[in-house]
């Protein structure tokens, strides 16, 4: 089985997001970056499938040298090989985009549920059209059996059970697994496992940033007495109107 | 020429964020000058009512066999492609989300997801997104002749000035879907946390998965749907999907009431962008209290019946 995982690289969650040439620029300075959350899990349930199915996993990224840290973390989890695109990704249409031609030969394509700085949600759907295969939104479970992948997906109040033989890409969502943390042993085998460069292809951008901004700050809160509890009731029904 | 929405329906009725979007498609379309026309899966006898919040016209598709990503992007596409569609609108529900991607590669359009502001024709097509899970926002213009535009539900006041119209019905057809659904299950009843309007959560002050029955009775009351902090869902108290903030759910109702939450910047970030939020800490240098607009410092286990009294009378 082969497995190929999308991984994005993002500001560590505890980042304070602040932005530079007059809004224009996400300011990197002093950012610690990390693996994506959800691609960490994706990168975890592929291993684990792999392992149980003689299998490997390879992890893209569509991103700059200064990358290669969070890849190495993802060999030293166990992944087999890695491939870094050299591009400063644009939006998930270009990270797709990127991605699509090296993605053929595939069994299962993992990306996360969302990268938490751009929130596209996007790239999984996308590679399944570029690649004209099914795509699998936020799923919590995947299984392989009898040449048949399983997966249960979350979706608008409730969970949907589907299968599906591949290729087929599915986004990791919360709760698939527990995140590997990667040991001694791991950490050394990664400086030596391959970790191929590719150039970026040539495609038509959809979209393009051009400024940014930091949420409104609260102007103070409205402190109510706690033995006048009920006066948030009161507050919210007339005041605010929300109930 | 022609600007699309996807009308998704829960059950028997058409979802509130989808209303939303057809507001928000007639505006574009009146700008653009082109028609806006809502496209349902869906045969519902409500459907010629779309036009009141409003869709110029509804058009129904034929097929309305098991909604699979792939069967269903593709027959919605081709959909917009026969209506000449130049914008495409869908909520960002799950089903929103995993239909916008296919679409705008069906379509050779731009996409752009997690949108919260009109758009600004003025100087190209750029539109407000969130970004960074709710830590800012980004202004994106998008540069291919066709755009998909996913919708942040609950960021768009609903109009009701229009008037009942016509529904057409459409032929489309195309491949099965790869994909067997084998099962859904539903929680009935319950509000969809990324579309309620107002969301009752808690966190790790509440001790133990046996005292949420407080926080259930209170946001039945209020008509709230549930969340809760990551530990609390780490921890088996509440399922997962109930988690908010970087790396749960980002949601923006118009009323949040966090309990026995501290107010981390992960949980924030998912939960700030809430119109009214209110903060209930038994420590007064909670965090959470420099993002709250009302805030009662106390035990919840006392509050929480007060507030609940409160609401029956
Ligand atoms: C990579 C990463 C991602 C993360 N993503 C998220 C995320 O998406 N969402 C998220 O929520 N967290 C996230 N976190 C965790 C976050 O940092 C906090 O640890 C978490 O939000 C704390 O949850 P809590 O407020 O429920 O618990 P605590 O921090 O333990 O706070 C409990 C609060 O309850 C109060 N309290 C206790 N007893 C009572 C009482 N009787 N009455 C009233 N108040 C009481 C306490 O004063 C305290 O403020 C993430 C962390 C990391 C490292
Ligand atoms: N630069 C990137 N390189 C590789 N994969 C990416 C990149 N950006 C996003 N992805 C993948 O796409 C998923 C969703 O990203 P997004 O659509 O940006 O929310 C992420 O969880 C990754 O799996």
């Amino acid at each position: 089985m082969k497995i190929l995982v999308c991984m994005s690289v993002v500001p560590d969650t505890t980042t304070k997001i602040t932005f530079t040439d007059q809004n224009t620029a996400f300011n990197a300075q002093g950012v610690q970056f990390i693996v994506n959350p959800y691609d960490e899990l994706a990168i975890t349930r592929g291993l684990e499938l792999a392992e149980a199915n003689n299998g490997t996993v390879t992890v893209v990224h569509v991103g700059l040298a200064d990358s290669e840290a969070s890849i190495r973390k993802a060999l030293s989890m166990g992944v087999h090989e890695a491939i870094r695109i050299d591009a400063s990704p644009i939006d998930a249409q270009f990270v797709a985009e990127q991605i699509a031609p090296i993605a053929s030969g595939y069994d299962l394509i993992l990306t996360g549920r969302e990268s938490i700085d751009y929130n596209g949600g996007a790239v999984c759907g996308l590679l399944g059209a570029l690649l004209n295969i099914p795509s699998i939104n936020v799923v919590t479970k995947i299984d392989f059996a009898g040449g048949v992948f399983s997966f249960e997906r979350d979706i608008d109040g409730g969970r949907e059970m589907l299968s599906c033989a591949g290729p087929v890409v599915a986004s990791a969502q919360k709760d698939l697994c527990e995140p590997r943390i990667p040991n001694m042993r791991g950490i050394m085998a990664a400086r030596t496992k391959p970790l191929q460069v590719l150039a970026a292809t040539d495609v038509q951008t959809a979209s393009k940033y051009i400024s940014y901004e930091n949420p409104v700050a609260k102007s103070g809160v409205k402190l109510i007495d706690a033995s006048n509890a009920e006066q948030l009731i009161h507050i919210l029904k007339n005041e605010v109107k929300v109930i | 020429m022609s600007v699309i929405v996807f009308a998704e329906i829960d059950g028997d009725h058409y979802k509130k964020s989808s209303l939303e979007a057809i507001g928000y498609g007639k505006k574009l379309a009146n700008n653009l000058n082109v028609s806006c026309i809502a496209v349902s899966f869906a045969n519902l006898s409500s459907s010629a009512e779309l036009g009141l919040y409003g869709a110029d016209k509804v058009v129904q598709l034929n097929n309305s066999a098991a909604f699979a990503s792939d069967q269903g992007a593709d027959l919605f596409s081709k959909a917009c492609s026969q209506l000449g569609a130049t914008v495409v609108i869908v909520s960002n529900t799950y089903t929103g989300k995993s239909l916008a991607p296919r679409v705008a590669i069906a379509l050779n359009a731009s996409l752009v997801t997690n949108v919260i502001s009109e758009v600004d024709l003025s100087n190209g097509f750029t539109v407000k997104r969130g970004v960074f899970s709710g830590k800012a926002f980004a202004y994106t213009t998008l540069t291919k002749d066709v755009k998909v535009i996913a919708l942040t539900p609950n960021s768009f006041d609903l109009s009701k000035d229009g008037a009942v119209v016509a529904v057409d019905s459409l032929e489309v057809s195309g491949d099965n879907s790869k994909i067997t659904i084998e099962r859904t299950e539903k929680a009935s009843g319950k509000i969809p946390l990324t579309e309620a309007e107002i969301v009752v959560s808690a966190g790790r002050g509440m001790k133990g998965p046996e005292n949420w029955n407080m926080i259930e009775e209170l946001a039945g009351l209020m008509g709230a749907a549930t969340a809760c902090s990551k530990p609390v869902s780490d921890m088996g108290w509440r399922p997962h999907s109930e988690h908010v903030g970087q790396t749960g759910i980002t949601i923006k109702p118009n009323l949040y009431v966090a309990i026995g939450i501290s107010g981390a910047i992960q949980h924030l970030a998912g939960v700030s962008s809430s119109k009214t939020i209110v903060a209930i800490n038994k420590d007064p240098e909670a965090p959470f209290f420099k993002a709250a607009d009302y805030g009662i410092v106390g035990d919840a286990f006392e509050i929480l019946p007060k507030l609940i009294q409160a609401l029956k009378n």
